[in-house]
């Protein structure tokens, strides 16, 4: 055999798919071929475990402008001239080796992904995994990957708006690091990362090409690892100073007409960005390794493609622009230089000054086998299924001692010791802060604003991954209707296991269906996004966590809602549901069964019609200017939602609806598909009527005022201690 | 009036504060690139925040020597006004423009926030609109934002009535809870001996639109705009 195992190993390719190579090129890859096949056949860049699963994802919208996959990020259409381009990224295994720069180097790829639409980025949001923060390690994975995040996002000068940060033990060996970037673009200046015409010259611009992250995508990305030290040189070092230059270098090349495309160099380096381009641009390509301007001597040519050296693009320039683009470039202190030549045809030649060391063909580059499979539930999921929850016993706790043990809890208290270490407020937009249910920014020049969240719960995805992926869409989008905005498009980051075994690919394939399935119910598209498979420790894999990322709109921004109560006297009504009762089953994955009992078991469910019903019936409420405050009820259930809202308003509040079933259940069952809303008393029966209208359920379940919070003879706290708890839950947890 | 807004590498605030001075105050505002030198045109200087040379080596000690700031001495030695927001006031503390430095926040992280300001002085061209005492409601967002100098500098600062903002709580009281860095004596800005130029942490230009949280800060741009008779 001319190639090794080790070999293939090292670049996670099967000896299957080295056959395929050897057959399609009619001859053995070289060196340099091998490297370039198991970078654009890595699960990373090639999706070949996930793109049949993809595919099934709705594409379809009025408003789409550019489709998902067809170029860096989809971009949406949202009215005043304006588009959004955004998407959702993952940087777990880097962040697992290294977790500040594996976390900075992640939000800086997600950012190059948005700017080459052309777009300016306006906002990023992260949703984070990690093992329980009372063990050293994962204090330190955490306290790295949210400073790599502030010291990474705030030096470039993108607001950080929101997201999510979720504790569980199946995270300790793989945290995960998803960021998102939205970007603003005017209709009609949308960048495509394509080549126009045979002739055109691609440029390299940025930083220069180093050692750092050979093997990113094919070995961290694709594989599962076990010696993680031996793993740190693939993980990039970031310099968010040399990305703001080069954001603002790169928005300003465009404008130039000679520019006529704009790539980002990420994940497999050189060798994807630029071969991905001849694909778009359905051309071929020649390229010369020997101009790569390099951060050391003596680097070969298979490390100059396949370095995933940070912060470079590349830019695609009709002949003879290129002066123009090297004075732009040189204003910022940067480099541009040519690197190569789109040609007729399909050929890859790559050069290494005179010498042709490579001759490949682009379609055969990027053309990765396809896997699908179908699996059966497995037994032990059937198993945690069937649990009753009738027989679990009450805990020996009183209800406002579970409440506040779930309030000051690392999974559920306040985000603050996390957001005040971002930049949340840059380019002076953001009308909504972290903190609250999704981020709204504002569109200057416009009435209307945008609505950001993200979303996404492993723990329920893993007891019904159907259920779990739908409530990762349906969470995100009720988290934006509880602002007032209406769902326009989804971004969708699939965290699983290794795709090899059968239980994984029956989560994958069940939980996409799920997103599928509330997408439809929602009518959004879902525009971008990003596959990271092989997340494992030692032998056990992470709960499949598909995060959903949401845009929303507002047609007036100034009429939104915020999660704080806002004053005394004000009728408190949950949405969703007729009565406070809630059936055992919620219970089911909640995070009260998980802190109090030690169990994860049940079956969670959604009724997407239901769930649908109940955000156009608070959107409605919020644009009829009579919403006083909005909160999504999710972890920790209806008393945990209550009592955040007191404590972010100020405010107390009395629920003195009638509640007959188990207490555990209705206060802190994990029932989808409810908000609780605040209206002056004088608007009670126009909420109820907008309800109505929508076949929303809705009941009026108290009254917000005084100093503490009392429900139904159950719970009685003080304001004080619920505000001193949730604000402290998380730097007390985090702070060993 | 015409405001120059200062253009580093790595400046993120320009288009923030731009946008104060031309939407929101309604005065004519223009960048100016570092490389310029030329700031006849203008009749005050704003050196806006971000992280200049990435705050690389040390905050605004790259910064202080690129062209634009020679000017910008001269701009000051001629008594014009000139305000550092954040990473503008390191610089001016890198260029020797201000007295003391600005080294990391106390805790060690990066910083944003809503933070409670007393204006200590209306006697200055930037809050002769304000009343005395009035407490401002402005964002910080910094993580070196620590204002610190030797024992004498502050001594003087204190006497000669330079401390032009200090954090306080809500109620206007300098208490240690409401010092979000560490800043000697509360400190979140000073002025020169001269009187024309500011520099101060927080950003103002955040705080002129009730729709973003509020409009405090837009008094010191009012100020700044509107003649006094302590101007020269």
């Amino acid at each position: 055999m001319p190639v090794t195992q080790e070999t293939l190993d090292e670049i996670a390719l099967s000896r299957a798919e080295y056959e395929a190579i050897v057959d399609r090129l009619g001859r053995e890859p070289n060196g340099l071929e091998l490297g370039l096949f198991g970078a654009l056949w890595s699960e990373h860049c090639g999706y070949k475990h996930s793109k049949p699963l993809l595919r099934t994802l709705p594409s379809n919208s009025p408003h789409l402008l550019v489709a998902p996959g067809a170029e860096n990020a989809g971009v949406i259409d949202i009215g005043d001239g304006l588009a959004i381009a955004f998407k959702i990224e993952s940087h777990n295994h880097p962040s697992a080796i290294e977790p500040h720069e594996g976390a900075a180097t992640g939000v800086g790829g997600i950012v190059r992904d948005i700017f080459a639409m052309g777009a300016r980025p306006i906002a990023l949001l992260n949703s984070l995994r990690f093992g329980p923060p009372d063990t050293q390690r994962n204090r330190y994975l955490f306290n790295g990957v949210v400073g790599g995040i502030s010291a990474y996002g705030n030096c470039i000068g993108i607001p950080n708006v929101g997201g999510e940060v979720v504790f569980d033990e199946s995270y300790s060996e793989n945290p995960l690091v998803n960021a998102l970037c939205v970007g603003l673009i005017e209709n009609g200046r949308i960048m495509s990362a394509s080549p126009r015409n045979p002739g055109d010259i691609l440029m390299l611009v940025g930083a220069d090409t180093g050692r750092d992250g050979i093997h990113g995508a094919s070995g961290l990305a694709s594989r599962t690892f076990e010696d993680q030290a031996e793993l740190r040189s693939a993980v990039q070092v970031g310099n968010p100073f040399l990305e703001k230059v080069l954001i603002e270098a790169c928005l300003e090349a465009i404008e130039l007409d000679t520019v006529v495309g704009l790539q980002d160099c990420g994940a497999a380096g050189l060798t994807s960005a630029a071969i991905e381009c001849a694909e778009r641009g359905n051309m071929g390509l020649h390229l010369d390794v020997a101009k790569v301007p390099r951060r050391e001597e003596g680097m070969n040519a298979y490390e100059v493609m396949l370095s995933e050296s940070q912060e470079r693009m590349l830019l695609m320039v009709s002949p003879g622009g290129e002066a123009q683009v090297t004075e732009i470039f040189d204003k910022w202190d940067l480099w541009a230089v040519p690197v190569g030549e789109f040609v007729t045809g399909d050929t890859v030649d790559i050069y290494d000054g005179d010498a042709l060391i490579s001759s490949t063909s682009v379609r055969t580059l990027t053309d990765p086998p396809e896997y699908s499979f179908t699996a059966p539930k497995p037994a032990w999921l059937s198993e945690l299924n069937s649990v009753e929850f009738s027989d679990l016993p009450l805990p020996d706790k009183t209800p406002s001692e579970v409440l506040l043990q779930l309030l000051g809890s690392a999974n559920i208290a306040s985000r603050r010791s996390v957001f005040q270490q971002y930049d949340h407020q840059v380019q002076t937009n953001t009308v909504v802060s972290p903190g609250g249910d999704a981020a709204v920014m504002r569109l200057r020049g416009t009435k209307s604003g945008i609505a950001l969240s993200t979303d996404g719960n492993g723990r329920l995805t893993y007891l019904a991954p159907f259920a779990g992926g739908a409530i990762a869409v349906a969470e995100a989008c009720r988290n934006m209707a509880a602002v007032g905005a209406r769902p326009l498009a989804a971004t969708d980051c699939l965290n699983f296991g290794n795709p090899d075994k059968p239980d994984i690919q029956y989560q994958l394939t069940e939980a996409v269906a799920g997103i599928k399935a509330a997408c439809d119910a929602f009518d959004i598209p879902v525009v971008s996004g990003n596959v990271s498979l092989y997340n494992e420790g030692i032998g056990s894999a992470i709960y499949p966590t598909p995060v959903i990322g949401t845009l929303g709109k507002l047609e007036d921004v100034s009429v939104h809602a915020t999660a704080g109560f806002k004053g005394d006297g004000d009728a408190v009504y949950l949405l969703g549901v007729d009565s406070l009762d809630a059936a055992e089953s919620t219970l089911g994955g909640s995070e009260y069964l998980t802190q109090i009992h030690g169990l994860v078991e049940g079956e969670p469910t959604i009724d997407l019609e239901l769930e649908v019903a109940v955000q156009n019936a608070c959107i409605d409420a919020v644009e009829a200017g009579i919403i006083r405050s909005a909160h999504d009820c999710s972890d920790g259930g209806l008393a945990i939602a209550i009592a955040e809202s007191c404590v972010i308003g100020g405010f107390g509040a009395t629920i003195d609806a009638e509640l007959s079933g188990r207490w555990d259940a209705a206060l802190f069952g994990e029932q989808q598909s409810r908000i609780v809303v605040t209206v002056d008393t004088n608007h009670a029966s126009q909420l109820e009527a907008i309800a109505a209208q929508h076949g929303a359920p809705a009941i009026r379940i108290g009254t917000t005022g005084g100093k503490t919070l009392t429900m139904s003879g159950l719970l009685d706290v003080l304001l004080t201690q619920l505000t001193s708890t949730w604000d402290n839950g998380l730097s007390i947890a985090t702070s060993g | 009036m015409n405001v120059a807004i200062l253009v580093f590498p790595g400046t993120w605030s320009e288009v923030d504060c731009h946008r104060a001075f031309t939407d929101v105050i309604g005065h004519d505002a223009e960048y100016v690139w570092h490389k310029e030198t030329d700031l006849d045109r203008f009749d005050a200087v704003v050196v806006p925040g971000g992280f200049s040379y990435g705050d690389y080596l040390r905050c605004g000690a790259i910064a202080r020597f690129s062209p634009v700031m020679e000017s910008v001495k001269a701009f000051a030695e001629a008594g014009k006004p000139v305000i550092g927001i954040c990473n503008g006031f390191q610089i001016l503390c890198e260029a020797g423009l201000l007295p003391g430095v600005l080294t990391r926040n106390e805790h060690l992280e990066f910083r944003c926030k809503w933070v409670d300001l007393r204006a200590e002085t209306t006697n200055t061209p930037f809050t002769h609109l304000a009343s005395a005492k009035q407490v401002l409601r402005v964002p910080i967002s910094h993580g070196e934002g620590n204002y610190q100098a030797d024992a004498e500098t502050l001594e003087m600062l204190e006497r000669t009535g330079r401390i032009v903002f200090r954090y306080v709580d809500e109620d206007g009281n300098a208490t240690a809870e409401s010092n979000p860095n560490g800043s000697a004596n509360n400190i979140a800005g000073i002025i020169n001996e001269r009187g024309n130029v500011l520099g101060m942490m927080p950003h103002p230009e955040r705080s002129v639109e009730e729709l973003l949280g509020g409009d405090d800060g837009a008094v010191i741009f009012r100020s700044m705009v509107t003649p006094t008779a302590a101007a020269v």
